[in-house]
């Protein structure tokens, strides 16, 4: 019975997996809350960054191809997404697709060129085409970027779209979605939605046999291409939909927050991606989202917590107690939560290679063990 | 009257000084078993090497199946005409499962060089996995359909990248010192397994250092030494070849 019920979760259908992700997705509000991280500011940075780890994941995890300059994708649709808004309309459909298109196209070029190469000259290669990328922004580019101000809206931008159909009101117009506006909780649900969508297309990936295909290219190249594959097509395909999936979060940043900057593609947005797959699990479903997860909650969380919170919080402690551990604790929270983040990836690689995804596994593994040997006691027993 | 699979003219090769191969000529016959045998370092791997776009001769043409010349051509174009290599060294999918490791060169055999379809669903290829698992059963591995190739014996590494070359039906297989390195009752299942292939009528290349494995599969055997065929043959020709007992036999006992 036990034993069915396992084999039921571990070969669970496309349908129950994406119904109990979007069930855990919409319900994020409610079960986030205790740990203090439900406001819609950070719920949206969860999603948002998730479909930029789910997209990576597609690259990374199953080609096993370590791309160092995913950021400018996330760039690169912001700044789509935002000139959308100032020439078109402050409708979020019209942006999030230009915004996919265009920074599909522009993985297409560098995946094209940086594809020549596998292994740290792939890396490399990805590394100097962010760096230009980001350099332009604030050179040769500046008439689309706006150099450092970064692109914004402004009062008399043409919008023709919404122009036409109506005369343009007094203020700073806010980005909507057919009239539902794209602050706070329900901006948070369209990204989730969209987050949802992107999920199951990763799903569908990872289970036919394109993704097993990519699979294969990550454990043998060599054997791939001596029965027959073209290795290099499905390399570029895998970079160009990861490119996309980056280029759509960077959309969404700017569907939520109508404003785009180079800093977007600076190398280090480039690193956190790889880290929150690495920590989560690389080629995992769920890794990735759990790395994005843990990374922006000490980002944003961790990083409040100061000395006064610390010392109400140890204060059941004898006075001295409390002092040792404030002064104990103290370097790994607030600024320091960079300290807890490097502590804790440094931990994963060495014991949890696979990242905590991993870790689950293992646990599960001990957990049937156990469960098989009690099974066993008992028919013995009987 | 007999069709020529492969036919190989005129092809040198040479690594900076050493020549390799030198003015290899060979056709390999429909439906034969063509062994090729000669002491280390020959010339063997690499003659096979030329012929599946892993190395460009120098000069020389390798004609398949009548027409194309392969020369120049990559790996998986040659693959996708119909000819599948087992390497020296087993090469496999370490990281998949046996299963993944049989099915991936059936869909590149049935979907072609790249097949852009992202949602095919995987659980609804039944007649591929099918297949796969009946692959897996003709070389006694049906029990580890789940296992983790990198996690098997060498012996079974090498009778799974057979597995994986059998089930695209290739026009041409060759194997590449199928039993070197196996204990002796994993050599014996592997001859065992090529006498039973050898009734399927697929033509092959084997290159072979146990004699007893020649003898008893090959229809044509070719001696090479130092780069260059010295004799070519039936087995009992061979056998009673004295250039090649001088030669490469050192003139023991057939
Ligand atoms: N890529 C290469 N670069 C330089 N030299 C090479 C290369 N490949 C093979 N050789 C040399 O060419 C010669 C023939 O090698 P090859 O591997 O074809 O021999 P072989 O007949 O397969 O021997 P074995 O029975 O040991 O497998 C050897 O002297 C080898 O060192
Ligand atoms: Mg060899």
């Amino acid at each position: 019975m036990m034993k069915q019920l396992m084999n039921l979760l571990k070969k669970q259908s496309d349908l129950t997996t994406i119904l109990m992700f979007a069930a855990g997705v919409l319900t994020m509000p409610i079960w986030l809350d205790p740990i203090g991280a439900n406001y819609p500011d950070l719920l949206q940075k969860f999603v948002i960054f998730g479909i930029f780890a789910v997209g990576y994941n597609i690259l990374f995890g199953l080609t096993g191809y370590l791309s160092f300059g995913h950021a400018v994708f996330l760039g690169v649709g912001s700044y789509a997404a935002v000139w959308s808004f100032k020439l078109l309309t402050m409708n979020v459909l019209p942006a999030i697709l230009f915004a996919t298109l265009i920074s599909g196209l522009i993985a297409a070029a560098i995946g094209f060129v940086s594809m020549r190469r596998s292994g740290i000259y792939f890396s490399i290669l990805t590394l100097a085409f962010a760096q230009m990328f980001y350099n332009l922004a604030y050179s040769v580019l500046i008439p689309i970027t706006n150099g450092e101000t970064g692109l914004q809206l402004r009062m008399h931008d043409p919008r023709i779209i919404d122009n036409y159909f109506s005369d343009p009101l007094p203020g700073l117009p806010s980005t909507d979605f057919f009239g539902m506006s794209m602050n706070g909780y329900s901006g948070f649900y369209f990204c989730a939605v969209v987050l949802i969508l992107a999920f199951y297309i990763a799903m569908k990936i990872f289970r036919s046999p394109f993704g097993m295909k990519l699979k294969a290219i990550k454990s043998n190249q060599h054997r791939m291409r001596y029965t027959g594959s073209d290795t290099r097509p499905y390399l570029i395909t895998a970079f160009i939909i990861s490119g996309m999936f980056a280029g759509l979060a960077g959309a969404l940043l700017a569907v939520t927050d109508p404003l785009a900057g180079a800093e977007r593609m600076q190398w280090t947005a480039s690193g956190e991606v790889i880290l929150m797959t690495i920590l989560g699990g690389v080629g995992t479903l769920y890794g990735p989202l759990l790395g994005v997860g843990i990374i922006k909650y000490l980002e944003n969380i961790f990083s409040t917590i100061n000395e006064s919170v610390l010392q109400q919080f140890f204060s059941f402690l004898p006075q001295w107690g409390e002092n040792i551990m404030v002064s104990v604790v103290s370097p790994f929270v607030g600024e320091g939560w960079h300290l807890t983040l490097g502590v804790l990836f440094m931990i994963i690689i060495i014991f949890l290679p696979g990242g905590l995804m991993e870790g689950f596994s293992r646990i599960q593994k001990r957990y049937r063990k156990a469960k098989i040997k009690d099974n066993q006691s008992d028919s013995t027993k009987e | 009257m007999t069709d020529t699979v492969l036919r190989i003219s005129n092809v040198n090769k040479a690594f900076g000084g050493l020549q390799a191969l030198s003015d290899i000529n060979l056709n390999i016959e429909k439906g034969k078993v063509h062994a090729i045998i000669g002491p280390n370092g020959a010339g063997k791997s690499t003659l096979l090497n030329v012929c599946v776009g892993l190395l460009t001769p120098d000069s020389g043409t390798v004609t398949f199946n009548g027409g194309t010349n392969v020369i120049g051509k990559s790996p998986h174009e040659i693959n996708q005409m119909g000819l599948a290599r087992v390497f020296q060294t087993p090469e496999i999918f370490p990281d998949l499962s046996l299963l993944d490791n049989v099915m991936i060169p059936a869909f590149a055999k049935r979907d072609g060089a790249f097949h852009f379809k992202l949602f095919q669903s995987l659980s609804g290829e039944t007649k591929i996995t099918q297949e796969a698992t009946e692959i897996l059963a003709s070389v006694g591995m049906d029990d580890k359909l789940n296992v983790i190739a990198g996690s098997l014996s060498r012996g079974d590494k090498r009778r799974l990248e057979l597995a994986m070359c059998l089930i695209q039906r290739p026009h041409l297989l060759l194997l590449d010192e199928p039993t070197a390195g196996m204990a002796r009752h994993d050599t014996n299942k592997t001859i065992e397994l090529l006498k039973k292939i050898k009734e399927d009528g697929m033509t092959k290349i084997i290159i072979e250092h146990d004699m007893h494995v020649v003898f008893s599969v090959a229809d044509t055997i070719s001696v090479l030494a130092q780069g260059a065929i010295i004799a070519s043959g039936t087995p009992d020709e061979i056998r009673g070849n004295p250039v090649v007992q001088e030669a490469y036999l050192g003139g023991a006992e057939l």
